[in-house]
């Protein structure tokens, strides 16, 4: 029985490319539905009528909703090509530290690209504890996943799209290559990587959007 | 006696502390509970085992520590496979499980806090209703999940049981303070019905605090942060 697998993404969503760059490297093939978040489909607001947003898998008619939920559920239902380690306590570290990138590592990057003056020292202070971590996570291997792109790749492969973007715009240095080489070097490798480096959505729109995006915080007044 | 190869570091308060003492005893794994005092300066244990987040719970397993509740939760189903399963088996099922049990974490219980912040009746009655939005929604959850059985697990309790369960202490309190009666017999009669089973069933034996006792803790904790900003 042919397999119904659908992706509702949008063109630059970065939880959304997570499940793109995941559905690649188990080779499934699927349809996709790129969204307009300003004008959403009815399929959408059907699938994920709880939170509205992408990226769902949509799997033989069933809606999977949260990029990370998504992912466990590809590699349980799909063995090939595992993304998460096969030990529960690595298995658990991997977790722990894409949550961590979500919940600390993004957020400190999102606020010391949209701040100003004080409150942007600090954000790039909050954000070089952070990458400490990270970068301690790196010790040995090539990739998070070890020597293959795993789970953790995908959690945190938004970096290697989206620093430099945000570098480029606000002139920030956000990670630093000499302060942070096996970062540095792991988004080098994994935007570079030939099952991942044709999926980026194009860069001088990202470029585009995300100045946009940071025009109102600079236009806030401080007071 | 030899020492457990499985510590908690926990408090009897915290419902993410709970809800692993929940998993424990769903699996009957013999542990060390070792009790982090909510009040005074974090223990030494505790800064070496969670440097991150500082925070409980944290399991200690064959001396190797694991943090964040719902990860300790799946960590204990997958190590400790002879006893009855905490998430389900089924790929599609797992995604539902983890897809509420984030739910109830991030977007719930957030808004059940800002009850406390609220600064007026009108601020008050605003979170209300967000609050009573979330639990028509986590109704109609388990309704589909429990398929006319006694749990979100089905005839066992499962992983959604245990995380919205290891609240219920705190639900209680918040009616005792004055707040809405969230799992109300006429809104969210399936709700209603499953708290009482939830609170009859031996895995909850001991390990959900009275709501009096929580409500001590509360008033004692709130005097305590007012005296340190007075």
């Amino acid at each position: 029985m042919a397999e119904e697998l659908k992706l509702f993404r949008t063109w630059s969503s970065r939880y959304s490319l997570r499940i793109v760059q995941a559905l690649k490297i188990k080779g499934l093939e699927y349809d996709t539905v790129l969204e307009d978040l300003s004008n959403k489909s009815d399929s959408l607001l059907k699938y994920n009528p709880i939170h509205k947003k992408v990226p769902i898998l949509v799997h033989n008619g069933k809606p999977i909703c949260e990029s990370l939920v998504i992912l466990e559920y590809i590699d349980e239902t799909w063995k090939q090509n595992p993304l998460l380690p096969q030990d529960p306590y690595e298995k658990a570290m991997a977790r722990f530290w894409a949550k961590f990138g979500e919940e600390k590592v993004l957020v400190s990057i999102w606020s010391a690209f949209t701040s100003q003056g004080k409150e942007q020292e600090e954000a790039l202070a909050t954000t070089a504890n952070n990458l400490k971590f990270i970068e301690e996570q790196l010790k040995g291997k090539k990739f998070f996943g070890g020597e293959i792109i795993g789970y953790l790749d995908l959690a945190f492969g938004w970096m290697a799209n989206l620093v430099s973007i945000f570098e480029e715009i606000s002139n920030l240095k956000l990670v630093d290559a000499e302060l942070f080489p096996l970062l540095s070097t792991w988004m080098d490798n994994f935007s570079n990587d030939p099952v991942i480096k044709e999926l980026w959505p194009p860069r001088d729109r990202m470029v585009e959007k995300f100045k946009a995006m940071r025009e109102p915080y600079l236009n806030k007044v401080i007071v | 006696m030899a020492p457990s190869d499985v510590q908690l570091l926990g408090s009897w308060a915290s419902p993410f502390s709970i809800r692993v003492q929940m998993g424990l005893k769903l699996k009957s794994i013999e542990h060390e509970f070792i009790e982090e005092n909510f009040l005074s300066n974090k223990s030494d244990l505790l800064l070496k085992a969670n440097p991150i987040h500082k925070k409980v719970p944290v399991l200690i397993h064959s001396q190797k520590p694991i943090c964040e509740s719902l990860l300790i939760v799946e960590y204990i189903d997958e190590v400790w496979t002879d006893g009855p399963s905490i998430l389900p088996s089924d790929p599609y099922e797992r995604a539902t499980a983890r897809f509420w049990t984030t739910y109830i974490d991030q977007t719930w219980f957030p808004i059940m806090k800002e009850l406390e912040k609220a600064a007026n009746d009108e601020a008050k009655a605003t979170v209300i209703g967000k609050v009573i939005e979330c639990v028509v929604l986590l109704e109609a959850a388990f309704e589909k999940c429990s398929k006319g059985k006694s749990f979100f697990g089905g005839d066992n309790v499962g992983y959604i049981d245990i995380v919205l369960g290891s609240y219920l202490g705190w639900i209680k309190v918040t009616e005792l303070v004055g707040g809405p009666n969230l799992l109300d017999g006429t809104r969210t009669p399936g709700l209603a019905g499953w708290a009482e089973r939830f609170l009859s069933h031996n895995v909850v034996k001991d390990v959900v605090p009275e709501p009096n006792k929580l409500l001590e803790f509360y008033m004692m904790v709130k005097a305590a942060r007012a005296s340190s900003s007075a």
